[in-house]
C-alpha cells in the first residue's frame, strides 16, 4: 500500500510527527500524512487551473493586439476569482424536462477524471502519489470517463443542440482516443515501462527528439481530447449555441470551465513526463540529468526544487504552446476532424510504433548515444510521413456526404 | 489486523456498489439512468480488481467498460424512442427469470463449493514476479509464447473491421 510515498518530504514530515510526537498509531499516520499530500497536490494544480484562465486571457489578449483583464487585482491577477464569485452567485437554473440529478452529476463527473490522473503524475524527483506499473495506461482509461460526463451533460440537459454537441464530443473524442493511446503505446515501446516514474528516468534525450511523430500525434490528439482549438466543435459557440454547455449556468458551469481549464494543465504535466523528461533537463544542463543547473548547490533539497521548478516549467511551456495555438489556428469542421484522426493520424502513430519497435530491438535499453542515432533517423522519417499524408489525405474541402459526419448531425 | 479490516471494509462497500448499482440497472425506470448505473457497476468491479493488486485487469476494466463500451450503450440507448417509459413488459420475460437464477444458482453453487487454493506467502522468485510486474509478464505471454494465437484473434478482429465497413458503404 502507498508504493511511492515513504520517498516523499512532507509524507515523513506528517508521518513523523503524527506518530512521534503525537503517539498515534501507524496507519492513521498514514491516512493523514496522504491525506495532506492529497489536499497540497489537488488545490495546487486546481489553483493553477484557475489562474490558467488569467493567463490564457491575457496571452490572447497581447496575440489579438488589446490588453486583456487587467482592472482586477495586479495585472488582473484577481480576475479567476471576480469570475468564480459572480459564478457561484448566479441563479442555477435547471430547465423543465431535464433530468434534474444527471444534470447536476455530470460537472462533478467531468472534474474526476481530472483529479485521478494527478495520481499518478510525478511533479519532482520523488514526488509522486503513486507509482503505477500502469500508470501510461491509466491515463488513458481515466480520460475515457470524461465522455461520459459530456454525455451525461448533453442528455440529461433534454435540448437538441445540447444533445448535438454532446454527440459530436463523443464521436471526435472517441476517433482521438485511438492515436493518442498509440502514441501513448510509442512512449512505452521506448521506455520499455508503462510506469510514469521509469518513463522520466529512462529519458536520456526528451522523447519529443527522440520520437518527434508521436509526439506531433500526441499533441494534436490530446488538443482534440481537452476540446480545444482548432477541435473546440463542443462549444462552438457561432455554430452549436454552446454545445452540452448550452443549458448549464452558475456554478454549474463554472465547474465545467474549471475542469476545462485544469485539464489543459494535467495534459502539460503529461506532455512534460511523457516527452520533455519531466523533472530532469538533460538538454540544457551541461553535466547532465543527474545534477542540473544548481550542480555547485548539490545538497538533497536545491535538486528537489530544481526539479520541482523544470516540471512547473515545462507544464507552462505546454500552455503557453495551447494559447498560441488557439489564438493562431480556425476551428476544423467536425467531418474535417474525424478525417484528421482516421486517415493522418492513426496511420502516423501507426508508424511511429512501427519505427520505436525495430530500433529498440536493435538498441535495447537505449543509452544517451543511441537516443540520439534514433533522434537522427526519426526526424526524417517524421518529415517524410508528414509530407506524404498532407499530399495523400484530403480533408474535404468539399461538402461533407453521408457517413459519420452525417449520424453526428453535419451536413 | 488494522489493514486487514481496512481491507473488508473496502470490499464490501465495493461489493454493495457493484451488486447495488447492477440491481438498479434492472430497476430503474429510464433507460439512460440505467446505462449510467451500469457504469458505476463496471468501476465497482475495477475497483475490486485493484483491490486484489490486479492493477492492469483494473485499468483494462474502466478502457474497455467505461470508455468504451458504456459509450456504445448510451449512444444505442439516444437512439431508442420513449426512453423514459423504460421496457414494455414481453411473453418471453418468465423465461428469462428462469434462466436467470439457474445462472445464478450455478455460479453461486461453483464458487461456494469450489476448493481456493490459497498461494503461499513467500512465493518462489519468478511466480513472485508475476505480482510485481503484471504487463511485462503478460506482454512477454502474448507476443512471445502465445503469438499465434495473438496474430489470430488480431486477423480475425481486422476481418470484422472491414466487414462492417463493408456494411455500412454507401453505394
Amino acid at each position: 500500500m502507498g508504493g511511492g510515498l515513504e520517498g516523499n518530504a512532507i509524507y515523513r514530515a506528517v508521518y513523523g510527527l503524527v506518530v512521534d510526537t503525537l503517539g498515534w498509531a501507524s496507519w492513521l499516520a498514514y491516512f493523514i500524512a496522504a491525506m495532506v499530500i492529497i489536499l497540497i497536490v489537488v488545490n495546487g494544480v486546481l489553483v493553477l487551473g484557475t489562474l490558467y484562465t488569467w493567463f490564457e486571457r491575457r496571452v490572447l489578449g497581447r496575440f489579438q493586439g488589446r490588453l486583456g483583464p487587467n482592472r482586477t487585482g495586479p495585472f488582473g491577477l484577481l480576475q479567476p476569482i471576480a469570475d468564480a464569485l459572480k459564478l457561484m452567485f448566479k441563479e442555477d437554473i435547471v430547465p423543465r424536462g431535464a433530468d434534474r440529478l444527471v444534470f447536476s452529476l455530470a460537472p462533478i463527473v467531468m472534474l474526476v477524471p481530472t483529479l485521478l490522473v494527478l495520481a499518478i503524475i510525478p511533479f519532482g524527483r520523488g514526488s509522486f502519489l503513486a507509482d503505477l506499473n500502469i500508470g501510461v495506461l491509466y491515463i488513458a482509461a481515466v480520460g475515457g470517463i470524461t465522455t461520459v460526463a459530456v454525455l451525461m451533460a448533453g442528455y440529461a440537459s433534454a435540448n437538441k443542440f445540447a444533445t448535438f454537441g454532446s454527440m459530436r464530443a463523443v464521436a471526435m473524442v472517441v476517433s482521438y482516443e485511438i492515436p493518442l493511446v498509440m502514441a501513448l503505446l510509442g512512449v512505452t515501446v521506448l521506455a520499455a515501462s508503462m510506469s510514469m516514474v521509469a518513463v522520466v528516468e529512462a529519458q536520456h534525450l526528451p522523447y519529443l527528439l527522440v520520437a518527434p511523430l508521436g509526439a506531433g500525434v500526441f499533441l494534436v490528439a490530446i488538443s482534440a481530447e481537452l476540446n480545444r482549438n482548432p477541435f473546440d466543435v463542443l462549444e462552438a459557440e457561432s455554430e452549436l449555441v454552446a454545445g452540452y454547455l448550452t443549458e448549464y449556468s452558475g456554478m454549474k458551469y463554472g465547474v465545467f470551465m474549471l475542469a476545462e481549464f485544469t485539464n489543459t494543465i494535467v495534459a502539460g504535466a503529461i506532455f512534460a513526463v511523457l516527452f520533455l523528461q519531466g523533472w530532469q533537463w538533460t538538454v540544457l544542463s551541461p553535466l547532465g540529468s543527474q545534477v542540473g543547473f544548481l550542480g555547485f548547490l548539490d545538497t538533497g533539497v536545491v535538486r528537489q526544487i530544481e526539479s520541482h521548478f523544470w516540471f512547473l516549467f515545462k507544464v507552462g511551456l505546454f500552455a503557453f504552446a495551447a494559447t498560441w495555438v488557439r489564438a493562431t489556428l480556425p476551428r476544423l469542421r467536425i467531418d474535417q476532424i474525424l478525417s484528421l484522426a482516421w486517415k493522418v493520424l492513426f496511420p502516423l502513430s501507426l508508424l511511429n510504433v512501427l519505427v520505436l519497435a525495430v530500433e529498440v530491438i536493435v538498441w535495447p535499453e537505449p543509452s544517451v548515444g543511441d537516443l540520439a542515432i534514433m533522434a537522427a533517423i526519426n526526424w526524417p522519417v517524421a518529415g517524410a510521413a508528414f509530407f506524404v499524408a498532407a499530399r495523400l489525405v484530403s480533408l474535404g474541402t468539399r461538402a461533407p456526404g453521408l457517413g459519420v459526419g452525417a449520424a453526428v448531425g453535419v451536413r | 489486523m488494522a489493514g486487514n479490516l481496512f481491507q473488508e471494509i473496502v470490499f464490501w462497500l465495493l461489493a454493495a456498489t457493484t451488486v447495488g448499482a447492477a440491481l438498479l440497472v434492472v430497476h430503474v425506470q429510464s433507460l439512460f439512468r440505467a446505462a449510467l448505473l451500469l457504469i458505476v457497476s463496471f468501476l465497482g468491479v475495477a475497483g475490486i480488481f485493484a483491490m486484489v493488486n490486479a492493477e492492469f485487469l483494473a485499468v483494462a476494466q474502466v478502457l474497455i467498460y467505461v470508455g468504451g463500451i458504456a459509450v456504445l450503450v448510451i449512444f444505442a440507448v439516444m437512439l431508442t424512442r420513449d426512453v423514459d417509459r423504460g421496457n414494455l413488459g414481453t411473453p418471453v420475460q418468465p423465461v428469462a427469470l428462469l434462466l436467470a437464477v439457474v445462472l445464478l444458482g450455478t455460479l453461486t453453487y461453483a464458487v461456494v463449493q469450489a476448493e481456493w487454493r490459497l498461494l503461499p506467502d513467500d512465493l518462489p522468485g519468478p511466480l513472485a514476479a508475476v505480482f510485481v510486474d503484471t504487463p511485462a509478464q503478460l506482454g512477454r505471454l502474448l507476443v512471445r509464447d502465445f503469438v499465434l494465437a495473438f496474430e489470430v484473434a488480431g486477423a480475425l478482429l481486422f476481418a470484422a473491421v472491414i466487414g462492417a465497413l463493408a456494411l455500412v458503404r454507401e453505394r
